[in-house]
């Protein structure tokens, strides 16, 4: 029970990760990244890029594919969505233009790697036992757990009480009247890219050596969970994504306890679905409101 | 012989595919036309092909009417799923529905009957070309001639303005539905049609991905009249077979020629024709025309 708890929390934390970067796009520029999971997946290879091809240390690999994958969320920026936005076209578009870079990064990666896990090489990523009690626990995975709380109150700072943050939320609540503010606007643009990216890219570094394993489509089981954990939260409320991402995690586990494996997937959709229908604005959103 | 046979087989299961990729396609349009982004046709189209599949398996029932069967089950879905789901909007409702299709594959992977996750194989081959290109060419027809009708003008107001299109008495929530369950419809039969070209059917066929795609088609080619999802359909649908001898990097082509259609083409190939007008009148300073 209690390792099944402690599973339920490192997943979540995962999710956590994950899922306050695609909440936080979403919340400033309207924009469903579709992407986010290809992020999340360049993280973990590039990890094991620096690991395996560079030779250096894990840590490295930590702070390497952090940056990295936040400048590439940049690049994804300039190439797939400031056109869109400079036309004022409806969201709809980003999601496509979105899918077509996850459809070419994807296919990038695999030329390189092939569709295949592949595990770190021995002894590169840290792992080791707890015994709490009875319970033999994974180590790594505490670790991981506090980092993410970690970044999670960095994060919370960053948007509540810097100057940048506060950039982000005016560009946030209307992009016109930041501007005329003297926002400098692309920069908060790039900025949100650079949190979100990097935030995903670290969620798919840390599963990776959680599992020990990278593919080239381990960012998909995310996209759809990312869409639950933002709609039970409320859409682009960061303390709402957490909260749902936790939830989730729990939920999942505890439905691989009770219900049959095949279910397991059912869980967070029904859950998605119902929400949808009794609450739409979610556990921590606003209400929504009629834009016309 | 042998390799033209083989060839002429290969060609002709890839002309089956362009048809259900259109027919999807349409499937698709018709809720875009009326303005409301659901991405549950592949779920449909799931419950189309899962359906008819049975009927034939287990109750002998002749191929005509297990289509028939097959798409009415999914009207009967769609109707109450629509009449809950459409008090959301734009990305909610997009999600929403994306939700009912991965809650549809999950029941189809846990269900004895439908195979779980090895799905059911050896359907009966009994799908001719003509029986698609003659629904694809019935379905067009309807679309476009509803397109000028009462409803294709309601549908258009109320993609425009769906507050406005109330305040004028257009009854938006029966024409909302009406286009979803078309579109469940539609869809279904595409997917009566496809699983008994294939042979076999299986959940993940008619999961997230699907869903996606047969959305790509229909932006690709175009929203403005039901001919862009057909043209697009087809492109898209073709282009990774005849690219074959590029097979590893048709993937990144694709995405580029959708990445550089969403950013240049916004309104989809079918506008390539129009492209050069519309460029002239922004020469002579009347933008935004088309």
């Amino acid at each position: 029970m209690f390792e099944q708890l402690y599973n339920a929390i490192f997943i979540g934390s995962i999710y956590a990760l994950f899922a306050v970067g695609f909440a936080l796009v979403f919340s400033v520029l309207d924009i469903l990244n579709l992407a986010h999971p290809t992020v999340f997946m360049l993280g973990a290879f590039t990890a094991l890029f620096v690991i395996a091809t560079l030779g250096l240390p894990w840590y490295a690999a930590i702070v390497i594919a952090f940056v990295a994958t936040g400048l590439f969320g940049i690049v994804l920026d300039r190439i797939a969505f400031a056109p869109l936005r400079r036309r004022g076209a409806p969201p709809l578009s980003a999601m496509i233009s979105s899918l077509a870079v996850t459809l070419i990064v994807v296919r990038l990666v695999e030329l390189r790697y092939g569709g295949d896990f592949i595990t770190f090489p021995r002894g590169t990523v840290p792992s080791f036992l707890l015994h709490v009690g009875d319970a033999t626990l994974e180590g790594v995975r505490l670790a991981i757990i506090v980092l993410a709380i970690v970044l999670m109150l960095g994060l919370t700072y960053l948007v509540r009480s810097t100057s940048l943050g506060r950039d982000i939320r005016a560009l946030a609540e209307n992009p016109r009247a930041a501007r005329i503010l003297g926002v400098d606007v692309e920069r908060a643009i790039a900025a949100t890219f650079f949190i979100s990216s990097a935030l995903g890219g670290l969620a798919g570094v840390l599963l990776g050596f959680a599992y020990d394993s990278v593919d080239s489509k381990m960012g998909l089981p995310l996209e759809l969970r990312a869409f639950t954990v933002m709609v039970v939260g409320g859409m682009g409320s960061l303390p709402g994504a957490v909260l749902g991402a936790y939830l989730l995690g729990l939920g999942e586990v505890a439905s691989l306890v009770y219900l049959p494996a095949e279910l397991r997937d059912a869980f967070a959709f029904g859950l998605l679905f119902l929400v949808l229908i009794v609450r739409p604005s979610g556990l921590l959103g606003q209400r929504v409101v009629d834009r016309v | 012989m042998d390799e033209i046979g083989d060839f002429l087989a290969a060609y002709s299961t890839l002309v089956g595919f362009v048809g259900v990729s259109a027919l999807l396609a349409l499937s698709v349009w018709v809720t875009l036309y009326a303005g409301q982004l659901t991405l549950g046709n592949a779920a449909f189209m799931g419950i189309g092909a899962y359906v008819s599949a049975l009927l034939g398996r287990h109750l002998g029932t002749p191929f005509p009417i297990a289509l028939v069967v097959g798409a009415l089950a999914a009207g009967a879905t769609a109707a109450p799923l629509g009449l809950t789901v459409f008090r959301l909007r734009g990305v909610y409702l997009a999600i929403a529905t994306l939700a009912f299709g991965e809650v549809v594959r999950v029941i189809l992977l846990a269900t004895p009957i439908t195979g779980k996750g090895q799905g059911l194989n050896g359907i009966p081959p009994k799908t001719e070309l003509w029986h698609i290109y003659l629904s694809l060419a019935v379905v067009a027809y309807v679309l476009w001639r509803v397109q000028g009708s009462t409803v294709g003008r309601a549908w258009a107001a109320i993609r425009e303005d769906e507050t406005a299109a109330a305040s004028q008495g257009i009854a938006v929530r029966r024409y909302k539905l009406g286009a979803f369950v078309a579109g469940a419809l539609v869809a279904a039969w595409a997917g009566g049609l496809s699983a008994h070209l294939t042979f076999s059917i299986e959940p993940n066929d008619f999961a997230f991905s699907k869903a996606v795609q047969i959305l790509v088609f229909a932006v690709v080619g175009g929203i403005p009249n039901p001919l862009g999802p057909i043209f697009g359909a087809a492109l898209l649908t073709a282009l990774p077979e005849l690219l074959r001898p590029l097979k590893d990097y048709r993937d990144i082509l694709q995405g580029l020629i959708l990445l550089l259609v969403i950013i240049y083409l916004p309104r989809g190939l079918v506008t390539v024709a129009q492209l050069r007008r519309t460029r002239r009148l922004q020469e002579i300073g009347a933008a935004d025309v088309a």
